[in-house]
């Protein structure tokens, strides 16, 4: 397990004032929020912020984490000193209301089973006590194409336990799931009894899948649609062509009409991602000039600069 | 490891939750995906609250709202406010397709 220095995640001092922490956390958590950031690997240090704050947050927390010493490296192997929280008491759940289940191993190490011991919900509460089971959400990552065709992925999902002696692990949960074709970024897959586990005999909730696509070095998706940028020849341009052009759903024959400028957007329709009113894919032409690296090349844009009178700066005035 | 392979449903616009189902969903109280609506941030088919019928894509705004408030400390009248920007942003981005590229 390696160490965490929450001071440095969270970008401030040791002797930071809780405002400050509260401030610095509220700076980064905007930041890297997976709802509004478009950072990389937003999730992860969103999580790793939050793991931070839950614990410099907490004065009690704080102490307890502080004692541990000023000499931990970040990413050294730690092990938890034995009796290294005596005498600090955590008042309050340990675990809060953020994603337990997403707090690293050496917070859990820390932090995690003594806070949980309280605040867990005693074995056998009220005979005849019944409810049903939470509804949980994960995150799926699946390519373009399988949006296309339907797909079969394979999950795992950490799941909080809380085991006979009070104790919460982490038991990974293994699904095969069917994603249908039709589903784009952004939507949700019920999985309906695949979520947390009734009380009594309260029935199972449902597990949410959140679809995103893999980000593709070609396409760009919004919501049903399909962009492309397609490049052609000047030649294809000014003439107009029969090129091939690539979609998720295989190579199509694309005729390019003439006089077409960089930038025109030709719409196929219904070629975006299917489904009852199936998205289009638009391809955006882009004009790929020829190198002129050879004689043959420079004699024939040379030709061109002479016979053709062409200012590509008249609509600037100049 | 079961080999069970289990078909997800999609959340789409033909497909409807009720009021029950989105608060559990989100896994907050009814009252406040109710407020949700009194701020008009969701906007459910039916008049009377048993009666509410929500199309699939309200349960992802209600979800941004719920993780904006939990999360960031926005209220209501901030999460309806920075649902609309993101609709905006996500419109600007369609019209834009390759944004930072040269064409």
């Amino acid at each position: 397990m390696e160490y965490k220095d929450y001071y440095d995640i969270m970008g401030v001092s040791k002797e930071a004032t809780q405002d400050e922490i509260k401030r610095a956390y509220r700076k980064l958590a905007r930041k890297y929020h997976p709802d509004v950031s478009k950072e990389q690997d937003a999730e992860k240090k969103f999580k790793e912020v939050g793991e931070a704050y839950e614990v410099l947050k907490d004065p009690e927390k704080r102490a307890a984490y502080d004692q541990l010493g000023a000499n931990w490296q970040a990413g050294q192997d730690f092990r938890p000193p034995p009796d290294w929280d005596a005498g600090f008491e955590f008042s309050g759940g340990g675990y809060t209301q953020g994603d337990s289940a997403a707090f690293s191993d050496f917070f859990e190490s820390l932090f995690g089973q003594r806070g949980f011991r309280g605040a867990g919900m005693g074995a056998g509460s009220g005979a005849g006590f019944q409810m049903r089971g939470e509804d949980h959400h994960a995150k799926i990552l699946i390519d373009l194409e399988d949006a296309y065709k339907g797909t079969t992925r394979t999950i795992s999902l950490r799941v909080p336990e809380v085991d006979a002696q009070g104790h919460v692990r982490t038991r990974e949960r293994t699904l095969n799931v069917r994603i249908p074709k039709g589903v784009h970024q952004g939507q949700q897959i019920r999985l309906a009894g695949q979520g947390a586990p009734g009380l009594g005999s309260g029935p199972q909730g449902d597990l949410y899948l959140e679809v995103e696509f893999n980000p593709h070095s070609f396409y760009r998706v919004e919501s049903r649609d399909i962009f492309l940028e397609l490049p052609v020849a000047p030649w294809e341009a000014a003439l107009g062509a029969k090129v091939k052009a690539p979609t998720p759903d295989g190579t199509v024959d694309l005729s390019i009409p003439p006089d077409s400028k960089a930038g025109r957007k030709l719409r196929l329709k219904g070629r975006g991602i299917p489904g009852k009113t199936p998205g289009d894919l638009y391809v955006i032409l882009q004009i790929a000039l020829p190198p002129a690296n050879t004689e043959k090349a420079k004699e024939l844009y040379t030709k061109m600069q002479q016979e053709l009178a062409f200012n590509p700066r008249a609509g600037l005035g100049v | 490891m079961s080999e069970k392979v289990l078909t997800g449903l999609i959340v789409n616009e033909d497909m409807t939750l009720t009021l029950a189902e989105l608060s559990r969903a989100c896994c907050v109280h009814a009252e406040w995906i109710v407020a949700l609506v009194d701020e008009g941030i969701l906007e459910p088919q039916g008049n009377v609250r048993t009666g509410w019928c929500f199309s699939g894509p309200s349960l992802r705004r209600a979800r941004i709202a719920v993780h904006l408030q939990q999360d960031l400390g926005v209220n209501l009248a901030g999460a309806a406010l920075v649902l609309d920007l993101m609709e905006e942003l996500e419109s600007l981005r369609r019209q834009v397709p390759f944004p930072g590229r040269e064409t």
